[in-house]
């Protein structure tokens, strides 16, 4: 017995070993990016272009306005075009579960869930930069709600499944027909739900380099206003930071390291928002 | 209208407001049609996708063959213009597989700490954080292993390693490869980290869904702790912690950017240990936008058809794991 009990706790002490083990990169990479970056985290960060890499090696003013303008811009288009797709494929799943399309669409939203992100890009890219002829920002937005929509579509499907069947039968049962039901009792109930799925798959997506590469693919300067952000090339954080990092500039390795902080800082704050409205009712899968 | 109200009591609440036949029966109609109309096109997507790939990839795969494709084990976009995709399966079937090896026993031993050892706010605050591992954009994980973990590693792991090699056991120098610090091993350590929240996670959900009964017989039989885990969770969840560990390797088989970031990008084979290698994702990031040859670019879509195929088999596969080993499990009584 006393072998046993040993046993056990070497097994404890075990357990807690590769825990600290596993969240020890985590502390320390957070702790590289804010050393390394917040030198370049300036004023002109935040206010000039990027430009040439001369202007960085002479030390002219450069920074990455034009980046977190496209970022925006992209990411916003992204959100608008998977969310009413991603919330109505969601409603289909919980509110019509007899439909006989909701096997196959279970399937391909899981599919489409699962496939990399790059193979996205490469679809946005014969979607709309092909025919465009242009890179543009449009298909980058493209590109990065193909990423969201099916974390969309589940988290939309698992919160109103939590709204329990009574609500919707109090509904029906006032006369009311089925889809005020599901827009005015159903949908306000699971706001919550529907809320951290979306905050969710932006978090995802908004660190999305790979399918950004040939579809929005970047641009060193601002686009022409307004549209430009849509119909021209567009820079978005994560692909710039990949130019930035593999570039042989030192200057542009600082900026790429700021840039990361940014990065890192819409990221988290997205997915802190998303835990703190659902204080742990909803597990991230 | 009036004649409604035939039993001549209180006038029917209908009265005056005729229910609009717009709102109660073409409502739902029209809500019906666009719910279903933008869930079919989420099946368009997937659907749609993997044509798109197919025939964009098709001229390379006609001039090829799609057996002789994925044999081809060269990949020459300069000079003989050969278009072979071995070489990429092989690196990401290597660097997914070694990164999943080396992640699943930490990743299983945190979701076990979690569920059982740990106290509530404890367990809270380790599953936060090991899913913020997983909400670390690739790119910055990138950027943190090109300035940091690869020259780190090539000092103080590599070196050592390939000169106690080169004194005693040079025959094993090729296998070894250079220590240059961006290669096979370096994306495959950085493939691990990012795996292990997805082999968490899903392994915490399996063994969180163990019905208490099986624990409190264990309990009843005298178990340690560790034996209750060990001989009445486990095997129950072994469905879903196994269909975890494939799901997270189809993440590890798409990774892409930090993988490209890290691996040093070499075409031909052979690949060493510590020397540059590629993956399926990584050689279409890096050639992507240079691409000019329509073969290289159709070669390029009929790797990005490959690697569907793949993720799709690896999706697949843990989905039927999942079924068969979780419902059925063979452990409940």
């Amino acid at each position: 017995m006393r072998r046993r009990r040993i046993h056990d706790k070497i097994i404890e002490i075990l357990l807690v070993i590769a825990t600290i083990a596993v969240l020890l990169p985590l502390i320390i990479i957070i702790f590289h990016v804010i050393v390394e970056g917040v030198s370049a985290l300036n004023y002109e960060f935040f206010t000039e272009e990027l430009g040439s890499p001369s202007r960085a090696i002479q030390g002219r003013p450069t920074g990455l306005v034009h980046t977190i303008l496209g970022t925006i811009v992209v990411d916003m288009l992204a959100l608008a075009i998977a969310v009413p797709i991603g919330i109505g494929a969601g409603m289909m799943l919980s509110e019509y579960p007899e439909h006989m399309l909701n096997p196959t669409l279970r399937i391909m939203n899981d599919t489409l869930n699962g496939m990399p992100a790059i193979l996205k890009g490469l679809f946005a890219f014969v979607l709309i930069v092909k025919p465009m002829g242009t890179f543009s920002g449009l298909a980058g937005g493209v590109a990065l709600s193909f990423v969201m929509l099916p974390i969309i579509a589940r988290a939309t499907e698992s919160a109103l499944l939590s709204i329990p069947w009574t609500i919707r039968e109090a509904g029906l049962a006032l006369g009311i027909p089925r889809w005020r039901v599901v827009i005015s009792a159903v949908m306000p109930a699971a706001k919550t739900g529907l809320a951290t799925g979306l905050l969710l798959a932006f978090a995802r997506a908004a660190g999305e380099a790979a399918p950004l590469l040939f579809t929005s693919f970047g641009n060193n300067y601002l686009p022409d206003r307004w549209f430009g952000f849509i119909f021209n090339p567009v820079d978005t954080l994560p692909q710039r930071l990949y130019s930035l990092a593999i570039s042989p500039y030192s200057e542009w390795h600082s900026m790429g390291w700021a840039a990361a902080i940014v990065l890192l800082v819409m990221v988290i704050l997205a997915f802190a928002f998303a835990r703190f409205v659902t204080r742990g009712k909803v597990q991230l899968k | 209208m009036d004649s409604d109200n035939a039993g001549g009591g209180a006038p029917s609440i209908l009265n005056g407001r005729k229910p609009n036949i717009l709102y109660l029966w073409l409502g739902d109609k029209i809500f019906t049609t666009v719910v279903v109309m933008l869930g079919a096109s989420i099946i368009m997507l997937a659907l749609g996708m993997a044509w798109v790939l197919f025939d964009e990839g098709s001229l390379s795969l006609r001039e090829y063959g799609f057996i002789n494709f994925i044999k081809g084990k060269t990949w020459d976009p300069a000079v003989q213009l050969v278009f072979g995709a071995w070489p990429f399966i092989f690196g990401t079937v290597i660097t997914s597989t070694m990164a999943l090896l080396i992640a699943f026993f930490p990743a299983l031993a945190v979701a076990i700490f979690s569920a059982e050892y740990a106290p509530p706010w404890l367990s809270g605050i380790i599953d936060n954080l090991v899913q913020l591992i997983a909400a670390i954009p690739s790119v910055v994980i990138g950027i943190w292993g090109i300035f940091v973990l690869a020259p780190w590693l090539r000092d103080t792991v590599y070196m050592p390693i390939y000169l106690w090699t080169e004194l005693n056991q040079p025959g094993l120098l090729p296998i070894l490869g250079n220590p240059i610090g961006y290669g096979m091993a370096t994306a495959t350590i950085v493939l691990a980290l990012m795996i292990v929240p997805y082999t968490t996670a899903l392994a915490k959900d399996a063994i969180k869904s163990v019905p208490k009964d099986q624990r409190e017989a264990s309990w009843a039989l005298g178990s340690t702790r560790w034996e209750v885990i060990r001989m009445a969770v486990l095997p129950y969840a072994r469905g879903g912690i196994t269909a975890g560990a494939i799901l997270s390797l189809g993440r590890a088989i798409g990774e892409t950017m930090a993988v490209a970031m890290l691996i040093g990008n070499k075409n031909t084979l052979p690949f060493s240990i510590f020397g540059a290698g590629a993956t399926m994702p990584s050689v279409i990031v890096n050639e992507f936008r240079e691409a000019v040859e329509s073969l290289h670019l159709s070669s390029l879509m009929a790797i990005g058809f490959v690697l569907f195929i793949i993720a799709l088999i690896v999706n697949l596969t843990a989905a039927y794991i999942n079924r068969k080993l979780s419902i059925g499990g063979g452990q409940i009584l």
